[in-house]
């Protein structure tokens, strides 16, 4: 709804109680400013994960033992572990840097959620295509086979998938690729059935163009925004299921700084040592949000159709 | 109408076949079960022989036609962690455990989202529509897990006023509802919302008010009653959903529900129980949505058609 009204008046019956300024600046940063969405990203995501191994202060693996559950800079302290401006946010209970690990977990989360949404995207994509271009019993099959797919119990199939092949990297990549594609056929079918019901499609075909001319060359071009907004707000979604799956012992293993994991180790020390667990969980916060935002934002701009999404 | 209700009927059929073979081959996936059942000891005679017994040298599809015909019967077969219990059992023993979290944390999120969604929608663009926003937001970005830690930590361990874990009496329920009903406040929020503004454009609340009805009768009544389809519709969506999220929440609090079960029977690598949680929790799933299917068929009879 970003049209509505001009975001540049400031809007007028305001109530005694609440200054016109800062009034309009919180609604427009809320509303339609993507540009600080952006920032946030930009800060909490995009710079650490692409410079990490350079600007973290610390190895994300070094252990510290003399420097264990230290306090992160702004709070008291204590005698015996005074916090120190050498670890901003604090140490876990093996000594390591926590800005250092969150830095690195960034890495992990951006790598899994563009990898995930790259394979499972392209192949809904192609499925999502196929079934609503061609129709008949094509269609029929993909769709009972997306049926199925929605059905399953999401993180009880991903815990099963990891017990069957073991954690690792890739496949936490695998298990996200296979339980999202489905999302995608489901939209995109939906989409190209509306296309290919349009003028252009039957001038084309009367034109001689082949299927497959027709699906690349005018179908696909019209569902771009599609992909990208329908991708923006995926990667939200991925990045939390990465990081249930690692905050459960299915997703990235440890000792790797995936913020999941990060979370699960503070969580026995949550009564003593806060920072361990809360920061990482700020950190998904922040992203998510951010990505989230964008993605409302894009939608509005390139795609008002699917805004009940 | 029928007609409908019959292709409704197979296609769910189709979705349970589909959803049974992935759940079956997920667990020979795993290799030989006998490795794990058999003592180490047992040489190759007592082997061939247990598995000529138990059908496992049989042809995958005759396996699998005879896990889809104890399933049928809810028969799993025995659980390997728990011992002398069917893996049935045990869903239905952990069962009331989940429901009733899942109940009280979806009535915790309908109490919470009705009334902010209305509102929302009726002071459209004011500061209750832009907190009502921000609520949204943060609840589909804060991951689940986390705000259980962090109630935990500021409600049971800083503040002493909630026990931190296990199930027991009402108090045991709060916490751990707010943190499973959380994600689903928002997805309500944002439905009664959309759906809400719909209506309230509509031809007949503007009647409802030339008529000279009360602006609450008119919201809350003529309003609401129309505007609650759509949010009933992902209702099926949102109680499984609360199953299989009260994985994490389970574990966390360590709620003795189904999520707990399956957690632990993944960790044991204890198949029959897997398979039985996984089945239970697809065959509610497209139980749910072909009722609410149907019923919404009834309600507004252009879905029929098309």
């Amino acid at each position: 709804m970003a049209t509505e009204g001009n975001v540049l008046e400031v809007p007028r019956n305001l109530p005694w109680y609440f200054p016109s300024k800062l009034r309009h600046y919180a609604g427009v940063a809320i509303k339609d400013y993507p540009v600080l969405w952006l920032m946030i990203l930009f800060v909490v995501l995009i710079f650490p994960a692409a410079t990490a191994p350079w600007t973290a202060p610390h190895h994300p693996l070094k252990q510290e033992l003399s420097k264990r559950l230290t306090a992160p800079v702004w709070s008291a302290g204590t005698e015996a572990k005074p916090t120190s401006w050498s670890n901003i946010l604090g140490t876990d209970k093996q000594g390591r840097d926590i800005l250092s690990r969150v830095m690195h977990g960034s890495r992990i989360s951006l790598m899994v959620s563009l990898s995930a949404l790259a394979i499972g995207g392209t192949v809904g994509t192609t499925l999502g295509l196929i079934s609503g271009y061609f129709g008949g019993w094509v269609d029929h099959l993909i769709m009972r086979i997306v049926d199925v797919f929605l059905a399953l119990p999401l993180i009880l199939m991903a815990l099963v998938i990891v017990a069957v092949f073991g954690p690792s990297f890739w496949t936490a990549i695998g298990v996200i690729s296979v339980l999202l594609w489905s999302r995608y056929t489901r939209q995109i079918r939906a989409e190209v059935l509306s296309i290919k019901a349009m003028d252009f499609i039957a001038r084309a075909r009367v034109a001689g163009s082949s299927n497959t001319r027709i699906i690349i060359k005018h179908v696909f071009p019209n569902i771009t925004n599609t992909l990208i907004v329908l991708g923006t707000l995926q990667v939200g979604t991925v990045i939390l299921l990465e990081a249930t799956l690692s905050f459960l012992g299915a997703g990235i293993p440890r000792p790797n700084p995936a913020w999941g994991v990060m979370v699960a180790d503070g969580r026995d020390h949550i009564a003593s040592a806060w920072w361990i667990a809360v920061i990482p969980g700020i950190a998904i916060m922040m992203t998510v949000l951010s990505m989230n935002m964008m993605g409302d934002w894009l939608r509005d701009k390139l795609d008002p159709k699917l805004r009940q999404v | 109408m029928q007609r409908y209700i019959l292709i409704r009927l197979i296609q769910s059929v189709f979705t349970l076949i589909g959803v049974s073979i992935i759940v079956f081959s997920l667990a020979r996936l795993s290799g030989n079960p006998l490795d794990v059942l058999l003592p180490d000891e047992a040489d190759d005679e007592t082997f061939e022989r247990i598995s000529e017994l138990w059908g496992l040298n049989d042809p995958w599809y005759t396996q699998y036609f005879t896990f889809v015909k104890n399933a049928s019967r809810g028969e799993f077969g025995p659980s390997f962690k728990w011992q002398g219990r069917t893996a049935m059992e045990l869903v239905f023993l952990h069962l009331p455990a989940t429901l009733q979290l899942a109940g009280f944390s979806i009535l915790v999120s309908v109490i919470l989202a009705v009334p902010i969604g209305v509102m929302s929608a009726v002071k459209k663009g004011t500061l209750l529509d832009t907190v009502g926003k921000l609520v949204a937001l943060l609840g589909q970005s804060l991951p689940s897990f986390w705000l259980a830690i962090v109630m935990i930590w500021i409600f049971a361990v800083k503040l002493g006023w909630f026990p931190t874990s296990g199930r027991g009496g009402f108090d045991h329920m709060i916490l751990p509802g707010i943190a499973l009903g959380w994600f689903s406040v928002a997805s309500f929020m944002r439905l009664t919302r959309s759906s809400m503004l719909n209506v309230l454009d509509s031809e007949y609340i503007k009647l409802a008010r030339i008529k000279g009805l009360p602006e609450w009768k008119v919201i809350w009544k003529h309003g609401l009653k129309n505007a609650a389809i759509p949010p009933l519709t992902v209702f099926g969506a949102i109680v499984v959903g609360q199953m299989t999220g009260s994985v994490t929440i389970e574990t966390v609090f360590a709620w003795p529900g189904i999520g707990l079960l399956a957690l632990q029977a993944v960790n044991a690598r204890d198949y029959q129980v897997i398979q039985a949680v996984t089945m239970f929790i697809s065959v509610l799933f497209i139980g749910m949505n072909l009722l609410i299917d149907i019923l919404y068929a009834y309600i507004d009879p252009r879905i029929r058609f098309t």
